[in-house]
């Protein structure tokens, strides 16, 4: 059979994602982790009297934090396999990839298993978030002057 | 390539399963199951090679025989460097065979073994296929503590060890012919859609072998595919349809039978070396020896990926290899 043939008679047998469904589950969750995240700028920022740019560091800091404790107890990938997006886009995916992959390699030593595979996934983030910083800083700086 | 045997036999067998497989609905058959992953071992990789001395001691103490009487010793997983079997054949230091054939690994040494006893070069072997769903995970995919989502289509390894010991003696179930696979590529290189990629390899190697023994697909009471899952399932028997004019009946996929699909949280079904055995060597040989059926053709299907190649984007090449087995009367 052709290659294009047999690729239609797959296509007719694959189950559709839903992904309106999906898509508002991600919609929703993620609107959540945004309505926490703004809570905890407010209530660092009035309880410790800091500038909420401050404020926002400490937020990040805070969900990294419960990302990766609820990643050890073992039941983050169920909730983020449920919200998808909602989730994985957040700092808390982020936190959660780290943290799983530490987890996955902890028996294999420090250096190692920790060490050199913590960033399997999130490496990926890190390097094109630092790319993206450095190319439109630099749109930016050509437009704007700064 | 299909060969016909005229002396060999599966005399016993020795299934072990996983937390999953002992939650489906084959768990009585299994001779037995596990509550977690670990086996008592610090880590994933120790636990499936625990799950192959586990199985291996069930089927020597069936035999009541040691490891001694045993000429040959036949492995094959999932892991890298099948590590998993060569520290089983460490443990258990007889001739030993590593094989690999991602899935299909199983029916692989079947038919390695039948070849040599049939020629007499040996009296007896133990054929083993296993697998482990976190330490696959962990290997072709991501972190098993990593949720991210997966399409419908994934199919999910089965955790556990299924060994079964072949000679000339006759008993129960004789292995009655073999075909050999070719390996087949039609273009999928999606790693999430192995029913795909694995379907026309299970096409190829069921017509080649009904042609070769000129047989009708009606010729047998059961053709199990494993595990192409319940999408693959529809895709072969439509491929069959349309390429070859074969309509499949009696057909089934150990993929669909070891889990509960509707309410076990395993997309489209079981997948992994083990997968195929422990369905074949517990329940489906539960069958024959009840002479429910009497002639099953097994074709254990292996998407022959890595990730590297998915990675360089290639497409991913399939193999399947059929087995005939027979009750004896």
């Amino acid at each position: 059979m052709e290659k294009n043939k047999y690729k239609r008679l797959v296509e007719k047998h694959t189950p559709k994602e839903n992904s309106l469904y999906h898509g508002l589950l991600a919609f929703i969750a993620g609107g959540m982790m945004g309505v926490i995240g703004q809570f905890l700028i407010d209530v660092y920022s009035s309880l410790l009297h800091i500038p909420s740019s401050d404020a926002s560091s400490y937020m990040i800091i805070t969900l990294i934090f419960i990302g990766c404790l609820l990643t050890c107890f073992g039941f983050f990938d169920k909730w983020v396999n449920f919200a998808k997006a909602g989730l994985i886009v957040p700092i808390t995916g982020f936190a959660h990839s780290m943290m799983s992959a530490a987890l996955e390699y902890r028996k294999e030593g420090m250096v190692t298993g920790i060490g050199a595979n913590m960033l399997k996934l999130s490496g990926s983030v890190i390097i094109f978030g630092i790319v993206s910083a450095y190319v439109f800083g630099l749109i930016r700086l050509i437009i704007f002057g700064g | 390539m299909t060969f016909t045997y005229k002396n060999v036999y599966i005399n016993e067998t020795g299934t072990v399963a996983g937390p999953y497989e002992k939650k489906g609905p084959l768990n009585n058959y299994f001779d037995r199951s596990h509550d977690e992953f670990y086996l008592h071992t610090k880590t994933w990789e120790q636990a499936e090679v625990k799950f192959i001395e586990e199985a291996i001691d069930i089927v020597l103490n069936k035999l009541n025989k040691t490891r001694f009487d045993i000429d040959l010793f036949i492995s094959g997983d999932l892991l890298n460097q099948i590590v998993a079997s060569n520290y089983a054949a460490r443990t258990l230091n007889i001739p030993y065979l590593g094989i690999y054939n991602a899935c299909a690994t199983s029916v692989e040494g079947l038919i390695i073994a039948s070849n040599m006893i049939e020629a007499g070069q040996i009296k007896n072997c133990l054929c083993s296929a296993s697998s482990h769903n976190n330490a696959a995970e962990k290997q072709f995919r991501y972190p098993v503590e990593y949720g991210g989502p997966k399409p419908k289509t994934t199919t999910f390894t089965t955790t556990g060890a299924a060994v079964a010991y072949l000679t000339y003696n006759k008993k129960n179930i004789k292995i009655e012919s073999a075909t050999i696979g070719k390996v087949v590529d039609l273009g999928i290189s999606d790693a999430y859609e192995m029913g795909a990629v694995m379907a026309p390899a299970a096409a190829d190697t069921i017509y080649r072998h009904l042609k070769d023994l000129k047989r009708e697909v009606g010729y047998y009471d059961l053709i199990l595919t494993g595990d192409l899952g319940s999408v693959g399932k529809e895709i072969l028997k439509d491929y069959m349809s349309t390429e070859y004019n074969i309509e499949l009946k009696n057909y089934d996929d150990t993929a669909t039978m070891i889990f509960d699909l509707n309410n076990q949280d395993v997309y489209s079904g079981g997948s992994g070396p083990a997968c195929a055995p422990l369905v074949t060597y517990s329940y489906i040989f539960h069958e024959m020896k009840k002479k429910k059926l009497k002639r099953v053709l097994l074709v254990a299907t292996g998407a022959l990926m890595s990730t590297t190649m998915v990675n360089q984007k290639l497409s991913i090449p399939a193999i399947a290899h059929a087995i005939s087995l027979e009750v004896v009367e």
